[in-house]
Parts: C-alpha cells; sequence; structure tokens
C-alpha cells in the first residue's frame, strides 16, 4: 500500500470513528473503545516485528505495567491524570530500557525467548506483589477522574490519544530512524557498515514499542476501572503476534485492521462457543499458510487481480 | 615467492590506512595469510586477484565486519584493528559492498538518507545534489523501492548511499562485477571522477582492465597472500604476473 493510500485509510477511519458515539449504541461505543485500544497495542508491536524485525513474545508486560501503574497513581497516590498517566508511561518505558538493554543483544529466537521470559517474570511479580497489584484478584476499583466516567467522554478521550499516538507512529516510521529500522530489518550488517549503531537502534525501537503499549495498557484499564494479571500473560503477547500478522507486518495500517478483526471476531464466537481459542488457532494456522502478508496482502492480491480484468 | 618492485612508495605521501600483517581465519580456514598494504591521501589502489583470493575478505577486514585475529590495521595512525564497522563508518571509511547490497523495500531517496553522516574537514561535504550531479539517473528514481532498480543502477545508488556518510577512504568491492560492458565504462568514469575530489579509494577487482585504467597502485593477491605490489604502470608490463596469478 501507498503512502497516499494509508493515510487515506486512517483518515477515513478517523472519520468513521467520530461518528460512532453518534450512533446511538452505547455498546457499540464502547466495543469500539476496545477495539482502538487493541488497535493501538498492536501497532506498538509493529514497530518491533514490522519495522525492526524483532519478534517479541513479551509485548503484554509493557500493556501490564502501563495499566497497573495508572491504576496504582490514580487510586493510590491519587495524583491527577495528567500526571498518573505520564508517569506510568515513564515507568514501562523504563523497564523496557532495563528489559530491551538485555533482549537485543540475541537474534531471532533467542530474542523472542527472553521477552517471553521477562514478561512471565513480571507476570509473576504481579501475581505475587499483593498489596500493590491486587494478586490474583486483580487491582479493582479504580478512582476514575469524574470527567471519564461517562462513556460517551471516555470515548472522546481514547478517540484522542489513540489518534495521537497512532500519528506519533506514523511520522516515527516515515522519519529517518523508521528508514534505519528498516534497514536493520532488512541487513544488520549492511546497516551497521553504515555507521548505523544496530544494538542501539533495536534498543530505542523497543522502548518506543513499550511505551505506545503502556499507553495502551493505561486506557485499557481505566475502560476496565481495574487491571488483572492475565494481562500481563504469554497468551495476551501471543495475541497481540497473532493480530499484527493476521493485519500484515509490511504496511503500517495492517496491525489495525487485524487487531480490530480479531477482537471482533473474539467477542462474536464468545457469544456462541467457548471454545474461541480454537478458532483463534484456526486463524493463526490460516495466516501461516496462506496470507503471509496479513489481510493487507490479501487485499493488495485482490485489486491487483481485480484491475487486470 | 614475492615480487615486490621498489621505489613504489614514495614516503612523502603518508599513508592514511596501513594494514600490517593481518591474518583472517573463517572456523578453521585461513584466508588471510599475513597481509599487509597501504593506502595514501588521494589515492586510488586496487586489490587484484582471481576470484577466492581474499580481496573481499581484506576489504571486510579493514571495515571491521570481519575483523582479523592478528595484525594491526591503523587508520589516520591509530589502531582500528578490531573496532566495530558503525564506529569505523563514522570515523570516515566508507564500504561498497559488492553485489549490490541496496535495501530493496526502501526508497532510492530513503536508502541515501540512511547512511547521511555529518561532513568531515577538508572534504566538500556530499548532499542530495552533488550525488546527482554525479549518478544523474537515480534523481528520476526518488521514489521508486531500491530493490525495483536495475543492476546498474544499484551499483550507483550502492556508491551514492555510501557517499551520504562523507567518507575519506571508499572500499569498493568488485564494482564492475555482474554489470554490462557498458555500464561497467561507466562506474570507470565515476570512480575516476571521485578519485579527482581527492578522496582515497581502495578497489577489490578482478577485471584487470578495468584496474590498469583507473588505479595508481595495485596489489596482488593469491591463495590469501600479497604476491605483488606495484604501480598499475608496472604491472600493466609484468607479463609474467600477469599470466601466473591474474589471467584464467
Amino acid at each position: 500500500m501507498t503512502n497516499r493510500s494509508q493515510l487515506a485509510f486512517l483518515a477515513l477511519l478517523f472519520l468513521i470513528l467520530l461518528a460512532v458515539p453518534f450512533m446511538g449504541s452505547r455498546y457499540l461505543t464502547e466495543l469500539t473503545v476496545q477495539v482502538m485500544i487493541f488497535s493501538l497495542l498492536a501497532l506498538s508491536l509493529n514497530i518491533l516485528v514490522g519495522h525492526i524485525g524483532l519478534v517479541s513474545f513479551g509485548h503484554a508486560a509493557f500493556f501490564a505495567i502501563g495499566g497497573y501503574a495508572t491504576a496504582f497513581f490514580l487510586s493510590r497516590w491519587q495524583l491527577p491524570l495528567g500526571i498518573a498517566m505520564p508517569m506510568a508511561v515513564l515507568l514501562a518505558s523504563i523497564f523496557a530500557l532495563m528489559i530491551g538493554a538485555l533482549c537485543v543483544r540475541l537474534k531471532a529466537i533467542y530474542f523472542a525467548m527472553l521477552t517471553l521470559a521477562f514478561s512471565m517474570l513480571v507476570w509473576g511479580i504481579i501475581i505475587k506483589w499483593k498489596p500493590v497489584t491486587g494478586g490474583d484478584d486483580g487491582f479493582v476499583g479504580i478512582a476514575l477522574p469524574q470527567f471519564l466516567s461517562s462513556p460517551q467522554n471516555f470515548y472522546w478521550f481514547t478517540l484522542a490519544v489513540v489518534s495521537i499516538s497512532t500519528a506519533l507512529m506514523w511520522v516515527l516510521s516515515k522519519s529517518t530512524m523508521g528508514q534505519i529500522f528498516v534497514a536493520i530489518r532488512e541487513n544488520e550488517t549492511r546497516a551497521n557498515f553504515l555507521g548505523v549503531n544496530v544494538r542501539q537502534m533495536q534498543l530505542i525501537g523497543f522502548v518506543l514499542a513499550a511505551l505506545f503499549a503502556a499507553v495502551a495498557g493505561s486506557l485499557m484499564s481505566m475502560y476496565l476501572r481495574g487491571m488483572y494479571p492475565q494481562s500481563a500473560f504469554w497468551t495476551q503477547s501471543g495475541h497481540i503476534v497473532i493480530s499484527v500478522l493476521l493485519g500484515g507486518v509490511h504496511s503500517f495500517v495492517g496491525p489495525i485492521l487485524g487487531a480490530s478483526l480479531l477482537y471482533l471476531l473474539e467477542v462474536t464466537i464468545h457469544q456462541y462457543t467457548q471454545y474461541w481459542p480454537l478458532v483463534m488457532g484456526l486463524i493463526l494456522i490460516i495466516v501461516v499458510l496462506v496470507l503471509p502478508e496479513g489481510l493487507i496482502g490479501l487485499f493488495r492480491k485482490l485489486y491487483t487481480s481485480v484491475r487486470r480484468e | 615467492m614475492t615480487m615486490f618492485s621498489a621505489s613504489i612508495w614514495e614516503e612523502s605521501s603518508m599513508g592514511i590506512l596501513q594494514v600490517e600483517g593481518i591474518n583472517v581465519s573463517y572456523g578453521l580456514s585461513k584466508v588471510l595469510h599475513n597481509v599487509s598494504l597501504k593506502v595514501g591521501k588521494g589515492e586510488l589502489v586496487a586489490l587484484v586477484g582471481r576470484n577466492g583470493v581474499g580481496k573481499s575478505t581484506t576489504m571486510r577486514a579493514i571495515m571491521g565486519i570481519t575483523p582479523s585475529s592478528s595484525g594491526q590495521i591503523l587508520w589516520k595512525n591509530r589502531p582500528i584493528t578490531k573496532r566495530a564497522s558503525h564506529l569505523n563508518a563514522r570515523d570516515g571509511l566508507g564500504y561498497v559492498p559488492e553485489e549490490r547490497r541496496v535495501f530493496g523495500s526502501l526508497t532510492v531517496w530513503e536508502n541515501l538518507d540512511v547512511a547521511r553522516r555529518p561532513p568531515r574537514e577538508g572534504l566538500e561535504p556530499w548532499t542530495e545534489e552533488r550525488v546527482f550531479a554525479l549518478f544523474p539517473d537515480l534523481e528520476h528514481f526518488l521514489t521508486r523501492p531500491a530493490g525495483l532498480l536495475s543492476g546498474g543502477q544499484q551499483q550507483m545508488l550502492t556508491i551514492a548511499r555510501t557517499l551520504m556518510g562523507n567518507p575519506e577512504l571508499i572500499l569498493l568491492d568488485e564494482p564492475s562485477e555482474g554489470v554490462a560492458p557498458l555500464i561497467v565504462a561507466q562506474i570507470g568514469k565515476k570512480i575516476r571522477e571521485l578519485r579527482d575530489t581527492g578522496v582515497s579509494i581502495i578497489m577489490a577487482e578482478q577485471n584487470l582492465d578495468f584496474v590498469l585504467n583507473l588505479s595508481d597502485r595495485c596489489y596482488v593477491l593469491e591463495k590469501g597472500m600479497i604476491v605483488y605490489h606495484g604501480t598499475a604502470a608496472e604491472l600493466r608490463d609484468n607479463e609474467e604476473v600477469q599470466n601466473r596469478y591474474l589471467h584464467i
């Protein structure tokens, strides 16, 4: 997809999202909030997977840290949202800096395994550190600012935060740094002898990805009025990876499509059966076997074949 | 057996790069034996030899991509033997790999942008305008993914990309390999233009005519060793060396 068509898609999406609260369905509004948050989360992982070429299986850790920290700062320290949310994102970024510094030394599967290990460590801490996190029961009852208590207002807030984050990621992906990320994905050695400090750039990418994941986590904790340990579990990380793969890694908008479809499918299928994981497994198999470039790749193929006729 | 001719190295031109007895192994097999060479400021030095004699490995060792196990590499009289290649690139060594290794999914402009480094004292800085003045073809394809360019254009792009780093020494690995004869002549012309800007160049090549037309001095490699060293004129007249080490 060209830059222009991706921007047109994003603009159209934004217009549709502006209209959603006026459609009169509270269910739709709330569902859209969740879809936006998961889209943001998938976009953040794609900085690593799609741009730099590092597959993290522990991305949920930063989603969870962002969520728990927001919950803690808002409820226990009773900080205003304008301070609590940035602080939560900063905290997650600092964790990412430390974890990332160790992880980016490794390649491919070893990188994936180490990120998985660290995320399970975070999950373990969340389970055990009951006084702060609430342990198994989760952090229940977040003191949300008054203006966010109506679903409408929360929708606007989420739309604003997700849009700004998406815009920032777009700018990043088109910047020199974004190009350097792609250069690293294509060939580390080549980027290296052109003067790129590959490890350092990978670490920067890792922290940026975690930062936006923490924003998503922060929104999710406020939406749910609580945060739960499953948000850091490896299945959550897997879910994000599948979203990205389903949408297509080598385009900016792909993860939005993937996350949206996957979440909507999950919600729909849950109404009929409890075997959602089975369906998700099938989706993963289909993506890997016949849609290596995800939905975006499928659309591209359809588009070219229609044009040929 | 070495056949060094005398008087070929003028000590007055202080070498900016000195390679002193480096050895490189891939696993158990040793591919470079005690290789020494020098490049002077503004000089165009060629490494010649048949396929697989260690020309590329020498270039990669200088650049820090395949570090040498012993010996020493001096860059402006400072040792850089085991330094990481990104630091070498930032310090003025510009490597142009063989086989036109562009970033295929980045556009031409993005390929250049990735390699951009600050200008260097004493050398005119490379800007896009200056790069396009040297390689006018590239300007027409600014927004095209580099993977869709022709072989010759990709070769031009790998050179142009390295120039964006404002190198003081360019390491050109097999610039004439796998491109059409007409393009080879064009690339030769560009390399001469580059040398005229005052930049030092070290070039690995199999194409003897190409080398003799362009270079100031030549090192002949055979089985990972330097077996002859002389000016281009001396090598042109030395049929024995040509027959023994260079002709197929």
